[in-house]
Parts: C-alpha cells; structure tokens; sequence
C-alpha cells in the first residue's frame, strides 16, 4: 500500500491506494496517531483494491480519533469490493462515505 | 491442483494472496471476485499465522484447484484445533463506540464466500472455501 498525503489549512487527505491488509494497516495507523490539529480528515480509497479486517479496525480508530477532537471524517470513492465490505459490516452506518 | 506450502507469519501474507490470485486469474474468474476470494483468503492466513502455533511457528499449505465452475481453496495447519465456524458473528449495527475489534475477518469470509467447510483430521485444522463464477 501507499499513502500519498495532502495537507491544507486543518485538512488533511489521505490517498490510500494498493492493499489495506494486516501488514499495510500499521502504516496508516501510525499515520493517524501522529495526526494533530487535524479538523477535517479525507481518507480516498479511489486507488485501494482491497480492505481487510484489520483495516476496518484502523478505519474505526481513525473515525474515534476524529469524533473525539470534534473533527470530522470522510471516506472518498470506495470501489465495489472496499463498499461491499463496508455493507456488510455495518461501517456504512457509522461512516460518512462519498461514492 | 496447485499447492503452496509456506511458514504461517505475517511476512508471508503477500505470497499467500497473490499465489491464489494467480491461480483464478487463469479461470474465469472476474477481477471483483478474484478480490473477494482475496480478502477471504487474507482473513484465514491471518488466523493461522496468529493462533495455529502461537507462540511457536509452523507451515500452513494453500491448495487451490477448480472444479466445474467453482474454485475450492483448502487451508490445511497443523496448529491447535480451532473451528472457526464455531465463533459468533459480531453485532454489525453496533455503533462506533460499542464495537469490539474482533470476529469481523471470520464474518467477512462467510459473507465474501459461497461455501465454507471445517474439519479437523489427523491433527490437522482444514478450512475449505469456495466461490461460483459468477
């Protein structure tokens, strides 16, 4: 997986593009971890393949990381399978998401 | 039929998805399925590589084959016995806040596959999925 970053005025984008899998998650969780004064967080998957559990699992952090310093979350251009995932689960409840 | 043998560790996450991604990009096999089968087969390596041994390592075998128009791909350990079918489905309509991190990767194979079948034979742990082209 790669993160590309775009980075404005307490906007920060993430283009995640490749496999967010057990191994690639780290990577986007030690990027959010090291967010700060962040107030609007863009996470656009139009160049993600595949979302495993464990990915989920830093998705959710990240909306928890978010919600917690009154900031907001949006997940950009899910393809098929990554939206499919998100149904299945549940996470298109709890996520704000642009198709 | 095809078989890969390979140590249950994370490190070998990639080798294990792309060994059965090749295997169905030479069948019918549509891109979106081939992801599905991806994501499944990701879930079940994990598993293994995290539980089987632990903390000890040992191998896990992949077999892969095609039967009419069905893919079957069997996960065979030697690890402790676990059934996985045997775990609860998580409460996807929990919110944010109330939600655990565990059980979602067993509840996505079910839901990413059309068939899913465990036995445990001769000290071994063996998990078979299967998808339809569609």
């Amino acid at each position: 997986m790669d993160i590309k970053k775009n980075v404005g005025n307490e906007q920060l984008e993430l283009v995640l593009s490749g496999r967010l899998d057990t191994n690639t998650a780290v990577e986007l969780e030690q990027e959010i971890k090291s967010i700060e004064g962040i107030k609007s967080l863009v996470l656009n998957l139009k160049d993600l393949e595949y979302i495993s559990s464990a990915g989920l699992r830093v998705i959710l952090m990240a909306h928890k990381k978010m919600r917690a310093s009154s900031g907001t979350m949006l997940i950009k251009h899910p393809n098929d399978v990554v939206m499919e995932v998100f149904d299945m689960t549940g996470f298109n409840d709890i996520l704000k998401i642009e198709k | 039929m095809r078989e890969l043998v390979v140590p249950a560790i994370n490190d070998n996450l990639d080798k294990v998805v792309d060994f059965v991604g090749a295997f169905l990009q030479e069948t019918q096999f549509q891109n979106k399925q081939i992801i599905q089968v991806s994501i499944a087969v990701e879930e079940i390596f994990i598993n293994i590589a995290s539980y089987a041994y632990a903390p000890d390592v040992g191998s896990a075998k992949i077999i892969c084959r095609l039967e009419g128009s069905k893919a079957i791909i069997g996960f065979v350990d030697s690890g402790k016995p676990y059934n996985p079918l045997l775990s609860n489905d998580p409460d996807v309509t929990q919110s944010a806040e109330q939600r655990g991190v565990g059980g979602l990767g067993v509840f996505m194979v079910k839901n990413l596959m059309d068939n899913i079948n465990y036995k445990y034979e001769d000290g071994k742990n063996i998990l078979i999925i299967e998808k339809n082209i569609i």
